[in-house]
């Protein structure tokens, strides 16, 4: 995850009680998703960045699971994730993610 | 109005192996650890290994992507440095031709690098083109050179000046960058102008379209790149300007190009682009950690000419453009929509009218070991699954579709390059000799990145074979 992005989630974690934060992601690789996954439930994979060390523990779920969708108003899932849904290989990126949350 | 066509593109790249620890990421951290130094000086590609490697021969048009065959590409037994479109230039060379075009003694090479270069560089068939009085000039006390404030040692025998103290646009490792790009650009340009035999005076105007933005301390990305490459390949006529619009600038810089030319403003227009020295090593990490060698080893470079209808070279539709619009959004369903559908439903061309679309298309070999996935089956998959929702083709062919009229990305990751824009020479073989009728190139560009806004740009537009002869 960009060091930009980790220091935007520390804050906010730190301005929010963390039970009442979701991360959602929206990598389109698998690995690329476990990787951000990682880092904000257990930190900075890379020690690189703000999260580097911190385990937040933050609830995260990639934007393509079904408990996300269920969420979202239909025309607007169709309209801003819709294509990508078809296009990536939502199993994997979700399954990706999950296998971080239930840590 | 009439129409703009290009009458030619070429290619060129230079292996720097040397020069990739002066690219940012290897810069930032290979002095953090030598033992990562070290590995990654072990782990450069010798010359021969760079002409091999298939995706170089691709960029330099001497076979088409789709003919790359299954990976993890394996050595071209049969490659040449040189091919049909330029050329693969190595360092020692390429550092003469730097300093060829280095009008502010910048660069101080060993007298042995230069006897070195000035004979490899006189033997080359474009000899006559190349300055080597200035070559002869670099030639200095490098040590010496080295010890000045702000010099920076590039790599045994070669070190870059910094061109004014307190001036960061100015600092060495700025300048060494720009001097890359500069040297680049016109080795593609005068590649350009041997293979198709265009007289340099004929040309009027030069866009530019590369990365590097060029300026001083009090304009930092004001400069103009495309006139030094338009004074360093003898185009004494023209004039010039730079596109910036990072990586997506070669789509807007080729359509600006073709408008020139319709309206009358100009007749012919080059379209050029130097490499990225800043992008060398960049997914160094992700190489080391699988194995593999570094393969941003190589600058590319980029020329072609637009010109008024000449009955024959592909047209430039300047009716089907598509742009990214602020109103669009950042969803990348929603700019695919924008890019390539909007243009041809305007113009009541279907998805399946189009032969080749030429996207992102940067190598996978590099980008998947780093994280970042493989870009342009990415889009090819968007392009399909929208052609399937706008009812051009069945759900089942999604990946048929893909496949035929996608390909596999072969561009370097230099992201002006990789940006549809390395396409071009094989775009011009398949829409003249090759059977094609229509190729869309596809740009895009992450304007965050200079964090003025939070959105991306994009820009497309369709060549399509000649057919005026035929009538």
């Amino acid at each position: 995850m960009d060091l930009e992005s980790q220091e935007k989630i520390l804050r906010l974690s730190q301005a929010h009680d963390p039970k009442d934060l979701v991360v959602l992601i929206g990598a389109p690789d698998p690995e690329a998703a476990e990787i951000t996954a990682e880092t904000v439930v257990s930190g900075d994979p890379a020690f690189a960045g703000a999260l580097a060390g911190t385990q937040l523990g933050l609830d995260v779920y990639h934007v393509l699971d079904d408990d996300v969708k269920a969420e979202v108003p239909d025309d607007v899932w169709d309209d801003q994730i819709g294509v990508m849904a078809e296009v990536l290989e939502a199993e994997a990126l979700v399954a990706a993610v999950a296998s971080m949350r239930k840590q | 109005m009439p129409d703009s066509v290009i009458l030619a593109a070429t290619q060129v790249l230079a292996h720097t192996p040397n020069l990739a620890p002066h690219g940012s990421k290897p810069r930032r951290e290979l002095p953090k650890d030598q033992a990562v130094a070290d590995a990654f000086s072990a782990a450069l590609r010798t010359f021969d290994e760079a002409v091999a490697y298939p995706p170089h021969q691709a960029y330099l048009n001497a076979l088409h992507p789709r003919d790359l065959g299954p990976r993890p590409w394996q050595p071209l037994a049969d490659a040449s440095r040189w091919t049909p479109a330029g050329e693969l230039m190595p360092e020692d060379e390429f550092l003469g031709l730097m300093a060829s075009v280095d009008q502010f003694d910048l660069l101080v090479l060993s007298p042995e690098r230069v006897e070195q270069a000035t004979e490899a560089l006189s033997q080359h068939p474009l000899a006559k083109g190349f300055d080597l009085d200035r070559l002869a000039k670099a030639a200095g006390d490098v040590e010496a050179a080295a010890a000045a404030p702000g010099s920076l040692a590039l790599l045994p025998g070669a070190v870059m000046r910094m061109g004014e103290e307190h001036d960061e646009s100015l600092a060495a490792s700025v300048l060494v960058d720009n001097l890359a790009a500069k040297a680049t650009a016109t080795l593609a340009l005068l590649h350009l102008l041997d293979k198709h035999g265009i007289d340099p005076t004929s040309i009027d105007y030069v866009l530019g379209c590369g990365e590097e933005a060029i300026g001083d301390r009090y304009q930092r990305g004001g400069g103009n790149l495309a006139k030094a490459v338009a004074e360093a390949a003898g185009l004494t006529e023209a004039s010039g300007a730079d596109v910036k619009n990072f990586c997506a600038a070669p789509v807007p810089a080729l359509v600006v190009a073709a408008s020139l030319v319709a309206s009358g403003v100009f007749n012919r227009v080059a379209v050029v682009a130097g490499g990225s020295m800043a992008k060398l090593g960049m997914k160094f990490q992700g190489h080391l950690k699988n194995d593999l060698p570094i393969m941003e080893d190589v600058l590319g470079g980029t020329a072609s000419i637009v010109q008024a209808d000449d009955g024959v070279s592909p047209r430039i539709r300047l009716d089907v453009v598509g742009r990214h619009k602020v109103s669009h959004g950042g969803s990348a369903g929603a700019v695919m929509e924008a890019l390539a559908i909007e243009p041809l439903a305007r113009n009541g061309i279907a998805l399946t009218d189009v032969d080749d679309y030429a996207t992102e298309l940067h190598n996978p070999e590099i980008t998947e070991p780093q994280g970042s996935g493989n870009v342009p089956e990415r889009n090819y998959k968007t392009i399909a699954a929208l052609a399937a929702r706008r009812g051009d083709i069945d759900k089942a062919d999604i990946a048929a579709f893909a496949a035929e009229r996608g390909m596999p990305g072969f561009a370097p990751t230099q992201g002006h390059l990789a940006s549809s824009l390395c396409y071009l020479p094989h775009a011009v073989d398949r829409l003249t000799g090759g059977d094609a009728e229509r190729v869309m190139l596809i740009a895009k560009g992450s304007l965050f990145l200079g964090r003025m806004c939070q959105l991306s740009d994009g820009m497309s537009v369709l060549l399509e074979r000649n057919h005026k002869e035929d009538q």
